[in-house]
């Protein structure tokens, strides 16, 4: 006997058995089982008083009201980016004077040593520099970051979002989990496409996953919220300016969120085609947030964590950099003749040369873009203590000719490209296929180079630059 | 990747399942209990694949496997796939099944759906601390008798009862504590439709798996089981025929 | 007061479920939830713009679209 007509047996003798159909059975399996549990609570449970329910009701009635649930969320998202920002500013500032602080000293350890001069500036200039670049400018704004997030997480926020925004979500023929998903991609894309797990129609996952790029990830932050430091508010106030780019930067994920559902309709009626399946959220119950809990663990589980990441995929990005800037090709760096090469392309939507390398360089981590960006510009050889707004501001405005308009593009397409090389195996690994990650990467870019290229011929042809 | 992390687990290592709704803070259990600190968001759906801890109770290694939430182990998610089929077919010694005070009747649903796969149970009635802010008073004496069941009433989030939560199922797993589960009752016919599959199955199959279930998976028309079941024939086969070979 | 889908219920008001007017996977994950014929369904609050909407059903507070709701049929209490 093989499994198989065993198996086939069984069936049979089910068949025969079966007092009523199929459906019947489990239906009435499934009442009797609640009916049950619905008797045994009602012998078990008893409610001393009445009082006390209301009071989560009551919260919930003004978090997802008409009137208030939207302001409420974009004033979170204000508060959350604002503190952010404005808190990051000095430990960022501290970190970046420690840091070439040692880089100054390493110099002097290299000419002691009388160590070759390729040696050091691959070292110390190339991998170095790069790392504390990434450090200073990464950790603060993420140590603020993850643990305010954490914090909404936990005391039971996120679901809210999902039940505030799902009617979006469902016209766009999406899944209202996706908007748990994408709060996760806030941290790390490639987080975010994990989550998508929990959204149990296939097709409304691939639609998260493809889509979840969109979101800003830590990665990329440091990139909006210095962009939109120098070129928005000019020379007011410290803290007006960085109000004026915590709107900047809000506005920008507002504009993402709305991306995000105009190619998820577009998927879903294209790429992704199917009927919506059912959508059930539940709501849990607030809890008060153990702060304590949440401040350790999303400093350890997710700052770290990320931090590590991107330094170990920018030390040796760092090297290769330096290494591309030092390397001539026909009298000109290799840096600078790839830079050559991509800039008519560039010109079209917005951008340089330098700015589209450091996009493609930095495929292993959003987190190396500016970094790369910065010493594309310097060539790895001029001095690069840009501690400062105002020193990067003339390097940008007054070396390379940025207007407002490269900054606009640069986000735009920092917000619209390809995820990094982290999410595109995760998404690889997630959909078990080569193709979905493939389009998981041309999706956002097209619609990135479409955007820019848009915004700058309006912007041109009107003469507003 | 689930299978993989199965088959981590060494051969004699004494498995603990945690099964439990969403939201009941079985993953805060989970955490105080094997010193891991997995993150517990207050969403549902984060604990998408199990994760695997340990913990050492009067010299014993334990291995804690925290099962993702779900309301049912009908099988109609992938969570729920999960958690059934390591429940039923990863043979746990013993599945600790959580359970959020605050919401009883909803909870109880699953608990009794375990019940139904296995014997070896314990149930935990956690955020009891929560309960009784919001003045509900859970008699988990009468509780155990109605189920058949060990029930302790825990805390996790302050540690409340975690010491005799460990204790019985310490006892559960020696088999000093052996549950007996008065299981749900269906509508007689369909219990007549089990009665006459029952031995067949347990003819079939061994005592691997539980009968009673699997005949009414099979009735109910849930084909999903259908690998596991297709494996244990298998399994019962070849040694049927090592034994002809060898007589 | 008659039947009537729990789509169509005001915010605040509860009935009891009658029974369920779709097949498959929908009504099996309605069922899961605890939507089987006697519970009792709550209309807890609409979402911002009207749709999901929030049912307390035995003891949990659940979000449904009303493409789901429209296929749960219920008896609501005066």
């Amino acid at each position: 006997m093989n499994t198989e007509s065993l198996w086939k047996d069984l069936l049979k003798e089910v068949d025969i058995t079966l007092p009523v159909k199929q459906d019947k059975i489990r239906d009435n399996i499934v009442k009797s089982v609640y009916q049950t549990a619905e008797k045994i609570a009602a012998e078990t449970v008893t409610l001393t008083t009445e009082k006390g329910i209301d009071r989560e009701r009551k919260i919930d009635d003004v978090l997802t009201s008409r009137l208030w649930g939207f302001p409420i969320m974009f004033g979170l998202l204000l508060i959350v980016f604002w503190i952010t920002i404005a808190g990051a500013n000095y430990p960022s500032a501290f970190l970046a004077e420690k840091l070439f602080w040692i880089e100054s000293r390493l110099t002097e350890i290299f000419i002691e040593l009388n160590a070759p001069t390729w040696v050091h500036g691959f070292l110390v200039q190339g991998v170095y520099r790069v790392m504390s670049w990434v450090i200073s400018v990464m950790l603060p704004p993420m140590a603020i970051f993850f643990p305010l997030f954490t914090l909404l997480e936990d005391a039971g926020y996120l679901p809210r979002v999902a039940f505030n925004l799902d009617r979006f979500f469902k016209k766009a023929g999406a899944h209202g989990k996706q908007a748990l998903t994408m709060s996760m991609g806030f941290g790390c894309n490639a987080a975010g496409v994990i989550a998508c797990r929990i959204i149990e129609s296939p097709r409304e996952r691939l639609i998260a996953v493809l889509t979840n790029v969109f979101v800003p990830c830590n990665g990329r932050f440091p990139t909006l919220i210095g962009l939109s430091a120098v070129f928005i508010g000019g020379s007011a106030a410290l803290f007006v300016k960085s109000a004026l780019a915590t709107v900047a930067v809000a506005c920008l994920v507002v504009f993402g969120v709305a991306v995000t559902l105009i190619v998820s309709r577009f998927l879903s009626s294209t790429l992704a085609k199917g009927v919506p399946s059912s959508f059930t959220l539940e709501l849990p119950p607030f809890r008060k947030p153990q702060i304590g809990q949440v401040i350790v663990r999303s400093m350890l589980d997710r700052t770290l964590f990320v931090l590590t990441r991107a330094v170990i995929v920018a030390a040796p990005a760092g090297g290769i950099i330096w290494i591309m800037a030092n390397i001539s090709v026909g009298g000109t760096s290799a840096l600078s003749f790839c830079a050559a090469w991509l800039d008519p392309f560039a010109r079209h939507l917005g951008l340089d040369g330098f700015i589209l390398m450091a996009f493609i360089l930095g495929l292993p981590a959003n987190e190396i873009v500016f970094p790369i960006l910065i010493m594309g510009y310097l060539q790895g050889t001029a001095l690069m203590e840009l501690e400062s707004l105002e020193a990067l501001r003339h390097l940008l405005v007054d070396q390379h000719g940025w207007t407002w308009l490269t900054a606009l593009c640069t986000m735009l397409f920092s917000l619209c490209h390809w995820p990094c090389g982290t999410t595109l195996l995760t998404i690889r690994r997630e959909q078990h296929s080569w193709f979905w990650m493939f389009m998981a990467a041309v999706i956002p870019t097209a619609a990135g180079v479409v955007l820019c290229a848009i915004v700058t011929y309006f912007v041109r042809s009107l003469g507003l630059v | 990747m689930k299978h993989k992390e199965i088959s981590l687990i060494a051969e004699n290592d004494t498995i603990i399942a945690l099964a439990g709704n969403p939201n009941t803070g079985k993953s805060t259990l989970f955490n105080m209990l094997t010193g891991l600190r997995q993150h517990t968001g207050n969403w549902p759906g984060k604990t998408v694949f199990q994760a695997k801890g340990s913990f050492i109770y009067k010299g014993k290694k334990y291995v804690l496997v925290d099962l993702p939430g779900t309301y049912s182990l009908l099988a109609s998610s992938v969570e729920e796939k999960i958690a059934r089929d390591f429940i039923c077919f990863g043979r746990p010694d013993a599945t600790v099944v959580v359970l959020d005070a605050t919401c009883l009747e909803r909870n109880l649903n699953l608990a009794l759906q375990v019940m139904e796969i296995s014997e070896r149970i314990i149930v935990c009635i956690n955020l009891i601390d929560e309960a009784r802010r919001k003045h509900l008073d859970v008699d988990t004496g009468k509780l155990s008798e109605t189920l058949g069941m060990p029930v302790v009433a825990t805390a996790a989030r302050n540690g409340e009862g975690l010491a005799e939560l460990l204790k019985v199922i310490s006892e559960v797993v020696a088999g000093n504590c052996r549950p007996k589960p008065k299981t749900v009752r269906y509508s007689p016919e369909i219990e007549k439709a089990v009665a006459k599959l029952k031995p067949k199955i347990k003819n079939l199959l061994g005592d691997q798996v539980n009968p009673r279930w699997i005949a009414l998976r099979l009735l109910e028309g849930d084909t999903s089981i259908e690998p596991y079941i297709k494996k244990i024939m298998k399994n019962k086969v070849r040694k049927a025929k090592l034994r002809e070979v060898l007589a | 007061m008659k039947e009537m889908s729990l789509k169509n219920m005001p915010e605040g008001s509860a009935g009891l479920v009658k029974r369920i007017t779709t097949q498959g996977m929908v009504r099996r994950r309605l069922m899961d939830l605890g939507l089987v014929p006697g519970s009792r369904v709550e209309v807890v609050r609409r979402s911002p713009l009207g749709d999901p909407v929030a049912y307390k059903i035995r003891g949990a507070i659940i979000a449904l679209r009303e493409e789901e709701t429209d296929r749960v049929i219920v008896k609501p209490f005066i």
